[in-house]
């Protein structure tokens, strides 16, 4: 894992005492709201409709067990007791007073965290592949190249004032699972001639105009990484449209100059930006590849036969929710934060724990949050599942659910959110138990559900195979239902089946849907695949009849 | 009914104008009729409530209600967290907002 070195904690501790003193303050009346806020947004600290609400980040969702356990000193401590993952890798909190901020920020950076840099015009959380460095499929460790994406766009002086928001995600494999190219630029690293690179797509993005991101650049080496993004950065910053705030994203400037004309003028830029010389030299980037080396010790093992279990609790979760790693007698185990019934991507700070205490144990040391709003321990030898499972099951964390209809994305949505239109929450959590069966779960197979509660597209409802979004139709909550989205590498926008439905009706829909797909399916056929096959017509059928 | 709600500077939490300072409890909340948009300058310039604004309620027995969910939910609580809302005993407060 990447560490900090003297000047990213100093810009860090620094962060810290400036914000403490535009608290003091504010508090004191020197500086009013219109002046605050600004500067409490760029420090993650936003209003919402309980209370302030403060978003941590958690680059490319990597953290070790240190950190993981100040997330629940801190929900222990400053909030209620628990926070919710979030589906930039984040974890954020909706309980925390405006008075305890400060501290709540000296505590992160005592251990090399921060909320700079989760909200405001600038560049966001850099995103990643939540098994990176120990998928066997990855070209490369792409939490490198999003090290250095971060430490380029940290504080960057001319990208602190873009037109809009921008998010980054890198992934190293052919399988998309950041949902790379529904980012404003997406990265995947390839080889070129036994070179590792970078495919550069920009334009893409959720919100109220979705759109799939155009590749840009097919192949650029690290020596000139940065500089490309600095040009792509440059051409958005000059171009991009600052009087509409729903015009303004990148995506709407690629698609009105078309993405030729924009490649174009990156090209042009580059040539002005490779000037500078801002591309860090190969000894920086092999510093950096060092803190992300394979963890020392983690050797092949044997494989861990089940003895007996087969069919049993234990031997579904391991089926569901652990995947190959690159070392022999490893997996990677993604822990469900989707219990039926519960909010997705809840932990308790005593859950919180747990997952620390394992990831200390089992795992190197190493976490990860994935955008799905789950964790993973990225390095478990086989032989430990079963201890870890018994410890899940007790700390209520071991559902065995990982892309079935129930581990649904959903936003905080009205419950929680100042510019939510309808309930995401109790959606969710009322089609999680109406498919509380496990054994149906598993012969519907992989679905990915995505509930939002607002076109600002938090929960990816664009990118669901089956999407909702809550709208608000005079007053009172109503829910569009959407098919055939995707946010992997067939990604695709999900389309309007009709006219909306109040909450139970959308629950009552969704299942029509899914029992529609069981009996039209063909062998080894996902609900997505089946709907490209078929089309929109006999799930609208099914619905409306 | 016009009510004036908006968040305390300090915790942040929702408070209602209760005719001469502020609640936690719509059911203190007064009709501001027309005068909300010089009571909300008034109390927002002496820091006694952050980013306020005037909505629509109706009167009913047991207080003013919210016109929109939204400021249903922000009165009462997280509908999915009854155990964090204002009225944590009553297991029937959530229909109120719906």
């Amino acid at each position: 894992m990447y560490r900090y070195d003297q000047y990213d904690q100093a810009i860090v501790d620094a962060r810290v005492a400036e914000f403490s003193d535009q608290v003091a303050r504010r508090l004191a009346g020197e500086i009013s709201e219109d002046e605050f806020k600004p500067l409490r947004l760029t420090n993650g600290l936003y209003l919402q409709l309980h209370a302030y609400m403060l978003r941590v980040a958690i680059p490319y969702g990597t953290m070790d067990s240190r950190q993981m356990r100040m997330l629940a000193h801190i929900a222990r401590t400053y909030d209620r007791g628990y926070g919710h993952f979030t589906t930039r890798q984040n974890i954020q909190y909706n309980w925390i007073k405006l008075e305890d901020s400060p501290a709540i920020l000296a505590d992160l950076a005592s251990v090399e965290m921060h909320a700079i840099q989760t909200s405001g015009n600038c560049i966001r959380n850099i995103s990643s592949d939540q098994f990176a460095g120990a998928a066997a499929d990855e070209v490369a460790d792409p939490r490198v190249w999003a090290e250095m994406l971060r430490q380029w766009s940290t504080f960057h002086p001319e990208f602190s004032y873009l037109p809009r928001k921008f998010k980054i995600a890198v992934i190293a494999a052919d399988e998309d699972r950041a949902a790379m190219r529904l980012h404003d630029i997406g990265i995947q690293l390839v080889t070129q001639d036994g070179v590792v690179g970078a495919r550069v797509f920009v334009g893409g993005g959720m919100g109220r105009t979705p759109m799939v991101a155009p590749e840009i650049v097919p192949f650029v080496r690290r020596e000139d990484f940065l500089a490309t993004m600095e040009a792509c950065l440059r051409v958005y910053n000059r171009h991009g449209r600052r009087d509409n705030i729903y015009k303004a994203r990148i995506k709407i400037l690629v698609h009105d100059l078309g993405a030729t004309e924009y490649a174009r003028q990156v090209e042009e830029e580059l040539v002005a930006v490779k000037a500078l010389g801002i591309d860090p030299p190969a000894a920086e980037w092999e510093r950096i590849e060092r803190f992300f080396a394979m963890p020392e010790g983690l050797a092949p093992k044997a494989s861990l036969a089940l003895d007996g279990k087969a069919g049993s609790a234990f031997a579904h979760w391991r089926a569901r929710n652990t995947r190959p790693h690159k070392v022999a007698g490893h997996v990677s185990v993604t822990i469900s934060l989707k219990p039926v019934g519960g909010i997705p991507g809840d932990a308790t700070a005593e859950q919180i724990d747990v997952m620390a205490d394992l990831a200390q144990r089992y795992s190197h040391d190493e976490l990860r949050v994935t955008h799905s709003q789950n964790i993973v321990l990225p390095h478990v030898a086989e032989s430990d599942l079963p201890a870890i499972y018994d410890a899940l099951v007790a700390a209520e964390l071991a559902d065995a659910n990982i892309d079935l209809v129930s581990d649904i994305i959903a936003c905080p949505g009205l419950d929680y959110c100042s510019l939510a239109n309808a309930r995401s929450i109790p959606v969710a959590q009322k089609i999680a138990q109406r498919f509380a069966d496990a054994e149906r779960q598993r012969d519907i197979g992989e679905l990915k559900l995505k509930i939002s509660g607002c076109i600002n597209a938090c929960g990816h409802h664009h990118a669901g195979h089956i999407g909702i979004l809550g709208v608000d139709r005079k007053g009172t909550e109503n829910y569009q239902l959407l098919l055939g989205g995707s946010g992997a590498e067939d990604a695709s926008l999900g389309k309007i089946m009709g006219p909306g439905f109040d909450e139970d009706g959308v629950v009552d829909a969704v299942e029509k849907v899914v029992e529609r797909y069981r009996t039209l399916r063909s062998d080894g056929e996902r609900f997505l695949d089946t709907y490209r096959r078929v089309g929109m017509e006999p799930f609208k059928e099914a619905v409306y009849g | 009914m016009k009510l004036l709600t908006g968040n305390d500077l300090k915790d942040g939490r929702v408070t209602w104008w209760t005719g001469s300072g502020w609640s936690l409890h719509v059911e203190d909340a007064v009709d501001v009729g027309e005068k909300g948009e010089a009571i909300l300058a008034a109390e927002e310039g002496a820091r006694r409530v952050n980013a306020p604004y005037v909505i629509d309620a109706i009167a009913t027995p047991e207080g003013p209600r919210p016109a929109h969910i939204k400021d249903r939910i922000r009165a009462l609580g997280p509908t999915v967290r009854p155990d964090l809302t204002l009225k944590p005993a009553d297991p029937a407060a959530g229909e109120w907002v719906i």
